[in-house]
């Protein structure tokens, strides 16, 4: 949309184009810069100077405390066991519904039977329930089966509601695989797993990074399944930042409550990084366009 | 031994009649496949719905208990004025962080239009706090928020003496607190929907108004814009659903205080189910909770799905 001749005035508009995109980044940056520079200062600097004076020395004392050693509630193990926790819960979770959501695709967009569009359509309605609708029940029900605070449990429930946006995903991508692919196989003979294996699967690669992409942001992030249906110690650690930074005996120490925050920011973070334009096409996928 | 059945091999029948039932086997396996989910939905989405449905006619407290006692939990609601506080702030904070993300979402997207050089970089650092949890957003923005050391204390040390900024603590103001922090969250995500719809549009059409002398600021209005409707719609929905969801943000960022000045019904739900012995009372908020998203969601899903049959 810019023309070759350049006038002084379009020149003009130009500067100040990249100016306010420089400052809306440095705004987007803040946050994160701040949580940096208070993490990498001692309790004294931060009562004494601002939220952007940079620290004197550069010191790690906050991480290490807050890795192994801040109290988060009922424990002062810092958040580093909670952060195994929701490894613990993340893995079998993304694992199990992505391989779940991909034969439900699989079947809603290849193998189609009367009524399957119905039942895709009263699935979907998993994605945009207000989860508040479902706790009471569900906690019921976790005690009744015995997996009540238990990682299991947690694992259950995620599976249980990321199911719905991974049969979206793999769905809408498998639609638009072309449809004489797998008649030919279907003649030829092979099988509804035989066709999944080694026809469709190897032509899933970019939904499935999108799809564990989703799925890991999804249930690392995850607050509300945590805080109702953990227990003490199988808590992930969204939930034990949360109670670090909201509960304190004593002082208040901001450097320790900011580097625990980064630490559980920083698997997704490193996800965006990495795969930002997987992230993005998760996102989109996520706002049911296909 | 039923001679029959012995007889049975003799026939010869015994091969094709597994044959066709490994078939029908065969035929059935697509629903098979499905069934699993198709029954968990059943329970884990439908039946608890259900389940809390009922759950919200009851008089249960701490334990459920299926005395029912008609809609009085309903009634209880309404007239509660913690209730009232949750759902005027989300009307609030939804309609600010709707809003401001619609518009700064557009505006950051036709400014990314314009063939900006370091185009990738700006939009990986416009959208990264979507990678972030509610959480971890919410302790940032308290530090940040905080009037004792945070962007007041800055601003004052700064040479601004009479700088007051202390929305966090200020039962009339915390609730903007929540949008501030909601928009840093997902504004750049609004941003990558419209990008993404502007460079689908139609560029034939483009260079015709172009030639016609109209302006860039005109294409966009008359154009541009108007062609990105569904887009529109689509974050409308989804802003809103976040909106509505809006539980980590508070539970961080301020605990639903001062008091309860900054409760959501999300919150509110939570704290009468789980930690105050209201079951019914929390069960009939969540109730309240579902039918807004319904009303907001059965207009959207039924035009998307329309609009997929006849595409």
């Amino acid at each position: 949309m810019v023309k070759p001749q350049q006038t002084l005035n379009q020149q003009l508009l130009r500067y100040g184009l990249y100016a306010i995109l420089a400052l809306a980044a440095l705004v987007y940056l803040l946050p994160l810069w701040v949580m940096l520079l208070t993490s990498l200062k001692d309790v004294e600097e931060i009562r004494t100077g601002t939220l952007l004076s940079l620290p004197a020395s550069i010191n790690f004392d906050a991480w290490g405390k807050a890795w192994s050693g801040a109290c988060t509630g009922s424990t002062c193990e810092g958040i580093a066991p909670f952060f195994g926790n929701s490894f613990q819960i993340v893995i079998p979770a993304v694992l199990i519904s992505t391989l779940v959501g991909s034969l439900n695709g699989y079947v809603l967009s290849l193998w189609k039977f009367r009524g399957s569009e119905i039942l895709f359509g009263a699935m979907l309605v998993g994605c945009f329930i207000p989860f508040q609708v479902i706790l009471l029940p569900m906690a019921r029900m976790l005690a009744t089966l015995g997996l009540a605070n238990t990682t299991t449990g947690l694992v259950a429930v995620h599976v249980t509601y990321g199911i719905a946006f991974t049969t979206l995903f793999f769905r809408n991508f498998y639609v638009g695989l072309p449809k004489e692919l797998i008649a030919a196989a279907r003649l030829d003979g092979a099988g509804f797993f035989f066709i999944f294996r080694r026809v469709v699967l190897p032509l899933s690669t970019p939904i499935i990074v999108v799809c564990v992409i989703w799925q890991f942001t999804q249930i690392w992030n995850d607050f509300l399944f945590g805080v109702v249906f953990s227990g003490a110690d199988t808590q992930p650690v969204t939930v034990a930042l949360n109670n670090l930074v909201n509960t304190s005996f004593g002082g208040k120490e901001y450097n320790v409550d900011m580097a625990a925050a980064l630490m559980a920011a920083l698997p997704t973070l490193l996800v965006y990084v990495l795969a930002g334009k997987y992230f993005v096409r998760g996102l989109t996928a996520g706002a049911v366009k296909g | 031994m039923n001679p029959k059945t012995l007889s049975l091999p003799e026939t010869g029948t015994v091969r094709p009649v597994t044959l066709r039932l490994q078939d029908r086997l065969a035929a059935q396996l697509p629903k098979l496949v499905l069934a699993p989910t198709v029954i968990v939905t059943l329970v884990a989405v439908y039946g608890y719905m259900i389940w809390t449905g009922l759950l919200s006619l009851t008089s249960s407290r701490i334990l459920p208990v299926w005395k029912f006692i008609g809609t009085e939990q309903y009634g209880k609601l309404l007239e509660n004025d913690r209730w009232g506080v949750a759902v005027e702030n989300l009307i609030i904070f939804g309609g600010l962080f709707i809003l401001i993300c619609l518009v700064l979402g557009v505006l950051m997207a036709i400014l990314l239009d314009q063939k900006i050089r370091a185009e990738g970089a700006l939009r990986t650092i416009y959208l990264y706090p979507m990678a972030i949890s509610f959480i971890v957003t919410g302790t940032a923005w308290k530090w940040l928020l905080n009037p004792g050391l945070g962007l007041q204390k800055t601003l004052r040390d700064w040479g601004f003496e009479g700088f007051t900024f202390d929305w966090l603590v200020n039962p009339d103001r915390v609730v903007y607190c929540l949008v501030i922090a909601a928009v840093w969250q997902s504004s750049g995500f609004v941003m990558a929907l419209f990008l993404a719809g502007l460079r689908g549009a139609d560029q034939e059409m483009i260079k015709a108004a172009q030639l016609d002398g109209a302006s860039m600021p005109m294409i966009y209005r008359r154009i541009i814009l108007p062609s990105l409707k569904p887009v529109f719609f689509s974050a409308f929905v989804i802003l809103s659903h976040i909106a509505i969801k809006s539980f980590d943000l508070v539970a961080a960022l301020t605990g639903g205080g001062p008091g309860y000045a900054s409760d959501l019904p999300a919150t509110f739900m939570y704290q009468h189910a789980f930690t105050r012995g209201q079951m019914g009372l929390g069960a009939a908020s969540a109730m309240l909770m579902l039918g807004g998203v319904l009303a907001i969601l059965v207009p959207y899903l039924y035009s998307e799905l329309r609009s997929k049959k006849n595409g």
